[in-house]
């Protein structure tokens, strides 16, 4: 007797939408199992890594700016991938949008006005456009795979950072430490709730959501995409030009992700740092996954992921659980929405055993 | 003391900082908050033991709780503020990226005593404390020096911040008082924490005839290289022996129990102020891990004899005459450097062989 996978012939639709809930009740009944075998209460351990960072304003607040750059940045990348267009370099452009955007507030120091907010956030843009346009450029010009180039120019923005913040931009009175001068007041986003971080950036990455439902959903553009994402030959056909869509999702996901990068420098951070990002970019391509290529998903699924970054803190102070136990429970959830996928779309059967050589 | 007028101007005009009241009775919360996993070896596992010393000195007395891979950019802020509203009395914020979030949090909760590792900017509730690491690097340079054949060292750092600076002078300083020729090359990783790039810098360094490798980077890769290529090798941070035991000279170890015991002590005790602590060899806050038995007696006395120099202030590692690279006098002879000129230096000695 074996098992065998086999596709199914009818789709499945009501499981395809619980699967993502499905994954979470079984990564939470695992987490709770693994609480218990190191000795914690399970309960208070799942309050504290689920609950205990939503019981306050300011928690709430936390998790909107922890997913504000995930969102803005995994919107983009979900975009590309329905045009099979993979941007696998958010990070990249987030660090070159920051760098953008900062330079414009370095420029101006204390001499700005009320412009110098907006045109930091559009240098922003502009910045990560710029980085993706690159890969367009050298995909469509001389077809090198926008995988590799979007990867590599990462590294490249990295390097890009750390040289001006060692150099050039260094804070003079800063000992000499890789840092830029803290940008002046009228340099950082606006807080929206008083005496917490959350700041303009949440609501760009909110607005992101209906607007790349409505382009994707309702527009000639969205739907050129799909077409040529799902059927390249058709779109040939149809006259839809596979440059045009390769350049606008590298553009589009380029200026959020840039977008994402100087909100993160003119909001929580307020300056120039070697390290302005935690891997952002890259985490925002599970978060894409995630919540399955669609803006209203990737909502759900980036506050999923920044519940359990400020959870996994949560594990640690209240019950002294190492950071290790996050990992793992993340990995969990990962596993259980790969396998949960697997019997949507296959159905086991049991095969009765065959003779050998029969 | 060093409080610089810049640094008064950001401290709260009053901040209440008295003795424990009868209404924080049970014992004190003191949270640490480390920039990387805290594994069994490295900066942060260095800051962990003194956590573990805490507890150990202090028992019922305290509850210690830790968070560890915090990201220094935007998190930072957040995990401090979480410590902060969660109870704790007393933080510690262990590496320099956390300086202006543990600033920030500290305007917010003045009652709270905040402690900054190799930071620069101080307020009532915010006291910064380092170590003197260059002087554990000059010993370390010159047993190295001895140990060598070739009189070329190698030295795989980080990132060109004045505390790696620091130490990579004082190393080639340390090598050249025994061999006026030697050399030091240096090779960067532009990471705290990345084994492959820090063994593949080593690779290039033996190339290049180094025969002893140290490092200013976390992980234990340089000493796990050295043991493969019977290679000698100077540790940092913390004592790598077990991953060096027939090559791994000694490490230049740093230790906070002592420093941590105090302050959460003077914190009970209502005696806490603010202000910047910089312990070297004397203050027991720089030590060399045990030596390899492979280091001769001679240069165990010798060393032992520099470091009761060091401790008792007869010996500066940045005493001149000091050239640059470019073999132009920096310092004179007769003078020293300043605290203030060491905590800025962006510059090489003569004899390292690398660029800033």
């Amino acid at each position: 007797m074996r098992l065998s996978l086999e596709p199914r012939t009818s789709p499945w639709p009501l499981m395809s939408a619980l699967a993502p809930l499905l994954a979470v009740a079984l990564a939470t009944l695992g987490a709770g199992i693994l609480f218990a075998l190191m000795g914690r209460d399970p309960l208070a351990a799942l309050h504290a890594l689920f609950l205990s960072p939503l019981d306050s304003v300011n928690g709430l607040a936390e998790l909107a700016l922890k997913a504000t750059p995930l969102l803005l940045c995994a919107i983009g990348i979900a975009i590309g991938v329905r045009a099979n267009v993979w941007n696998i370099g958010a990070e990249g452009q987030f660090i070159i949008g920051a760098i953008c955007g900062g330079g414009v507030a370095l420029y101006f120091g204390p001499d700005g006005g009320w412009w110098l907010l907006p045109l930091m956030l559009l240098a922003g843009v502009a910045g990560g456009m710029a980085w993706a346009a690159v890969a367009a450029f050298l995909r469509t010009r001389f077809n090198a795979h926008e995988i590799l180039v979007t990867l590599m120019l990462s590294y490249t923005a990295v390097q890009v950072l750390g040289w001006l913040v060692h150099g050039p931009w260094q804070d003079p009175e800063g000992f000499n430490f890789p840092q830029t001068p803290l940008f002046e007041p009228g340099a950082l986003l606006p807080v929206l709730i008083e005496g917490t971080r959350v700041n303009l950036g949440a609501v760009f990455a909110l607005l992101s959501v209906p607007l790349g439902s409505l382009l994707l959903g309702r527009m000639m553009v969205g739907f050129r995409i799909r077409v040529v994402g799902l059927a390249p030959g058709a779109a040939r056909y149809a006259g839809f030009s596979e440059a045009g869509t390769v350049w606008f999702c590298l553009l589009l996901s380029g200026g959020l992700a840039g977008l994402a990068g100087i909100c993160e420098v003119a909001g929580p951070i307020g300056q120039l740092l070697p390290v302005i990002s935690p891997g952002y970019g890259f985490a925002a391509i599970i978060v894409a996954f995630l919540g399955r290529l669609h803006p209203v998903g990737i909502l759900f699924a980036a506050l999923l992921m920044a519940l359990l970054y400020l959870g996994g803190e949560g594990l640690q102070i209240s019950q002294q659980l190492p950071l290790a136990v996050t990992g793992v429970i993340q990995g969990m959830l990962l596993f259980f929405l790969l396998g949960a996928d697997v019997f949507i779309g296959y159905r086991v059967r049991i095969v009765p055993r065959t003779p050998r050589h029969a | 003391m060093l409080l610089s007028r810049r640094t008064l101007l950001l401290a709260p005009p009053a901040a209440g900082l008295a003795a424990r009241t009868a209404a924080a009775a049970g014992p004190m919360k003191v949270g640490f908050v480390y920039v990387s996993p805290i594994g069994d070896a490295g900066w942060s596992f260095q800051h962990e033991l003194g956590r573990r010393a805490v507890d150990a000195a202090l028992g019922s007395a305290v509850k210690t709780v830790y968070v560890e891979n915090v990201e220094e950019g935007a998190d930072a802020e957040r995990v401090i503020r979480k410590l902060a509203s969660d109870g704790n009395e007393l933080i510690f914020a262990t590496s320099f990226g956390y300086m202006n979030p543990t600033l920030k949090v500290a305007q917010q909760f003045p009652k709270i005593r905040f402690e900054h590792a190799t930071g620069y900017k101080r307020a009532a509730n915010v006291a910064t404390y380092s170590a003197r690491f260059y002087e554990g690097r000059y010993v370390a340079g010159m047993i190295a020096a001895r140990m060598s054949k070739t009189g070329i060292m190698g030295d795989v750092a980080a990132f060109p911040i004045p505390e790696v600076v620091q130490g990579i002078n004082a190393f080639t300083l340390g090598a050249r008082s025994v061999n006026p020729k030697a050399q030091v090359k240096v090779v960067w990783t532009s990471s705290w924490f990345d084994p492959g790039k820090e063994r593949a810098a080593a690779d290039v360094l033996i190339a290049q005839g180094a025969d002893v490798i140290t490092h200013h980077t976390d992980s234990t890769a340089i000493a796990q290289v050295g043991e493969e290529k019977g290679v000698f090798t100077v540790a940092y941070n913390s004592d790598m022996a077990k991953y060096g035991p027939k090559t791994c000279l000694t490490a230049v170890t740093h230790v906070w129990g002592d420093y941590y015991v105090g302050r959460v002590k003077a914190a009970m005790a209502g005696t806490w102020t603010s202000g910047d602590t910089w312990g070297g060899f004397k203050d027991g806050m720089v030590k060399l891990a045990p030596y390899n038995a492979a280091v001769p007696d001679a240069v165990r006395q010798e060393a032992a004899a520099k470091i009761a120099q060091i401790a008792d202030g007869s010996l500066k590692p940045f005493q001149g005459p000091i050239m640059d690279q470019s073999g132009k006098p920096k310092v004179a002879a007769g003078a020293a450097m300043s605290d203030k000129e060491i905590a800025e230096m962006k510059w090489f000695v003569e004899g390292v062989q690398g660029k800033i």
